[in-house]
């Protein structure tokens, strides 16, 4: 069984403990002027469309040359959004993409 | 809450098998980190093989938000021992955040047990789920030919669309995306999704903020008084 990344996730960690804990354990080190905040606020719904659209939008070769590509994904990843949207429910709309990309390739369609 | 921090931890699990994660790896992000975002943006870098440096800054940008929890629960934690605040902070997310602050304010008192269970509630399954997700994932012989490949980046989509509240959300959101999928094509996709994610808040500050009494400035100043001062 790999453990490299059991490193990594421990780094991860070392890094998320101080921004729960120094508030909590040394009051006043939170006070991070407002724009501050709010960029670091921003950051959540950047970073997570990127890498959504990274992942729909890019496919790599062997030789890890990325290039533009439009399938199933793409209205799989779109239905998703429009059910989470609607219903505000993760689970519901991640299920409904796998069906939805399953259904098109047992079909030949993707 | 529970039900569904287990349901978010099985497409975890799913993912983190995708993402070629062993047991021990999977286990051990949803134990030391326990911040399902990031995880999932972790398991996106790792998969596009970007250095680790640049997963550990991402990580802690995205998780720099729990300042503001941790500093929102201060007042009712503050006569708690140290050593128990230091816990207590480990398994502070925004699930037990909203629950317990939520519970203090209705009693008007602090409630300690009151945050173990609403932590706990999410702690247990999160983990119990990830390798329910993960074990479930190595059973199945062709992910793709189920879908489960896509779960990812839906999971990544429907998070960022509940995390969009306003108008800067929304360009924070659409300009990561140019961002990133320019560069990515151009240059690295994982470089494209560092630069997206930390370039597109940069140019959704210069968007006008919530106007005051809206909903998305009752939360921030819910969340932190001093945010109302934001432009």
């Amino acid at each position: 069984m790999s453990l490299g990344l059991v490193v990594l996730a421990l780094l991860m960690g070392a890094v998320t403990y101080p921004s729960r804990a120094l508030p909590l354990l040394a009051p006043g080190l939170e006070r991070l002027p407002p724009r501050a905040l709010e960029y670091l606020r921003l950051v959540g719904p950047a970073v997570l469309a990127a890498l959504a659209a990274v992942n729909v939008a890019i496919v790599l070769d062997p030789a890890r040359r990325p290039s533009f590509q439009v399938g199933i994904e793409w209205l799989a990843v779109a239905t998703c959004v429009a059910l989470v949207a609607w219903r505000r429910n993760l689970f519901v709309g991640v299920i409904a993409a796998a069906i939805l990309v399953a259904l098109a390739r047992a079909s030949g369609a993707a | 809450m529970a039900i569904t921090a287990a349901a978010f931890g099985v497409v975890y699990g799913l993912a983190a098998r995708t993402a070629g994660l062993s047991l021990a790896e999977a286990i051990a992000m949803s134990v030391f980190v326990f911040a399902g975002a990031s995880q999932f943006a972790a398991l996106g870098l790792i998969a596009q093989a970007a250095p680790w440096p640049a997963i550990i800054v991402l990580t802690a940008v995205l998780n720099a938000r729990h300042l503001l929890y941790s500093a929102a629960l201060l007042p009712w934690l503050r006569p708690r021992p140290v050593a128990e605040r230091a816990v207590i902070a480990h398994l502070l997310t925004d699930e037990a955040f909203a629950l317990s602050l939520h519970h203090f304010q209705r009693l008007g008192r602090t409630d300690v047990g009151g945050y173990w269970l609403a932590a706990g509630l999410i702690f247990i399954p999160w983990n119990v789920a990830t390798i329910v997700g993960l074990l479930g994932g190595q059973v199945i012989p062709d992910p793709r030919r189920f879908g489960i490949d896509v779960i990812f980046p839906a999971a990544m989509a429907a998070l960022a669309v509940l995390l969009v509240h306003g108008r800067r959300d929304l360009v924070a959101a659409v300009v990561g995306v140019a961002v990133a999928v320019g560069l990515g094509l151009a240059v690295d996709p994982a470089l494209g999704v560092l630069a997206g994610g930390l370039g597109g808040p940069l140019v959704a500050l210069l968007v006008p903020g919530p106007r005051p009494g809206s909903p998305a400035t009752a939360l921030a100043e819910e969340l932190d008084p001093s945010l109302g001062a934001t432009p």
